[in-house]
């Protein structure tokens, strides 16, 4: 079995099994705030490192390339309150064009 | 389905008209966006080097854009497979407090509460969500069933699509992977605890990189939250 249906298989069980804790086991009953305050922290920490390492790592090593570009333009969409999708668009557009100039 | 909690105070949230009509009806706006999330998953997961039947099946299983993202984008950086699926879990991990709290409106045998779970994702919540507090069932199913069609839909649109794309690179699409990371981080850039644990999470995983497999910076960067929590 190739690595992407091993991610697709495993992944797809760890979330049906994730959704399904709270309500079928816990029923009504609440976690105290001390287990909850952590796992709401957990979206930000995770994302911010998905962006940076998509934007700056290759491999083991890490690089300024025209992936740095890219980003720099979503930064400026952001502020700009631009849609996702254009932050997404514009990132794609500004990496293309440097490596096409450069 | 995207990483943002949404989650309104339920003193803040007007009163809601029942039924799964309603439901549908209030998340189609946001189903659009979905649809454009579940395309662009499709072509990513393709150059990622899933087959399009794979993207679907991760779509129509998993149904958590923000996790799928994470998991393809530590196979596209050469990370394993066991990395991938802890990253998407990790990021999932939100739902089972989600779940907690919608726990209430899910009744029913416990067969039926497992199924009904599965239909909760950010935005039927959110939808669903009544001044009274608890969520309304009716709406949360009408709501989860425009977004599943949603989301499988565009992801097999985008993954038997990209056939025609030869190579992904030339048209930047390995920096819409970032981009779309800090499109889902921006809600949690607003508030100072939150920010405090994305730059923390950051450093950790642009210290870790050099030193780690592919793919732990990320699972490493959970190690962030410490810092939010130590602090008041």
């Amino acid at each position: 079995m190739s690595a992407g249906w091993v991610v697709v298989i495993g992944l797809g069980l760890a979330t049906v099994a994730i959704k399904a804790v709270g309500p079928v086991l816990l029923g009504g009953r609440q976690l105290p705030p001390q287990v909850l305050a952590p796992v709401r922290l957990l979206a930000p920490a995770l994302l911010a490192a998905l962006v940076v390492t998509q934007a700056f790592g290759s491999g083991r090593d890490l690089a300024l390339d025209a992936r740095a570009a890219g980003l720099a333009a979503a930064v400026a969409a952001l502020l700009l309150r631009a849609p996702i999708l254009v932050i997404i668009a514009s990132a794609a557009v500004a990496t293309a064009l440097v490596r096409m100039f450069a | 389905m995207s990483a943002v909690d949404i989650v309104p105070a339920p003193a803040m949230v007007p009163t809601v008209r029942r039924g799964y009509g309603e439901g549908a009806r209030a998340v189609a706006p946001m189903a659009l966006a979905i649809a454009a999330f579940g395309l662009s998953f499709g072509v990513l997961a393709r150059s990622a080097g899933l087959s399009p039947w794979a993207a679907v099946a991760m779509s129509a299983t998993t149904f958590a854009g923000s996790a799928q993202f994470a998991a393809i984008s530590v196979l596209a950086a050469g990370g394993s497979a066991v990395v991938a699926v802890g990253a998407g879990a990790l990021l999932n991990a939100r739902y089972a407090v989600i779940g907690l709290s919608a726990a209430p409106a899910l009744r029913g045998p416990a067969w039926l509460r497992f199924l009904l779970a599965q239909l909760v994702v950010d935005e039927s919540w959110a939808v669903a969500q009544t001044s009274e507090g608890v969520p309304d069932r009716e709406r949360l199913i009408g709501a989860a069933f425009v977004l599943y069609v949603s989301h499988v839909g565009s992801t097999a649109v985008g993954a038997f699509g990209l056939g025609l794309l030869t190579n992904p690179k030339a048209l930047g699409l390995d920096a819409a992977f970032p981009a779309l990371f800090l499109a889902l981080l921006r809600p949690y850039l607003l508030h100072r605890r939150t920010l405090t644990v994305a730059v923390a999470g950051a450093v950790l995983a642009l210290g870790l990189t050099p030193v780690a497999p592919p793919g732990v910076p990320i699972l490493a960067a959970a190690g962030a939250v410490l810092i939010g929590v130590s602090r008041p």
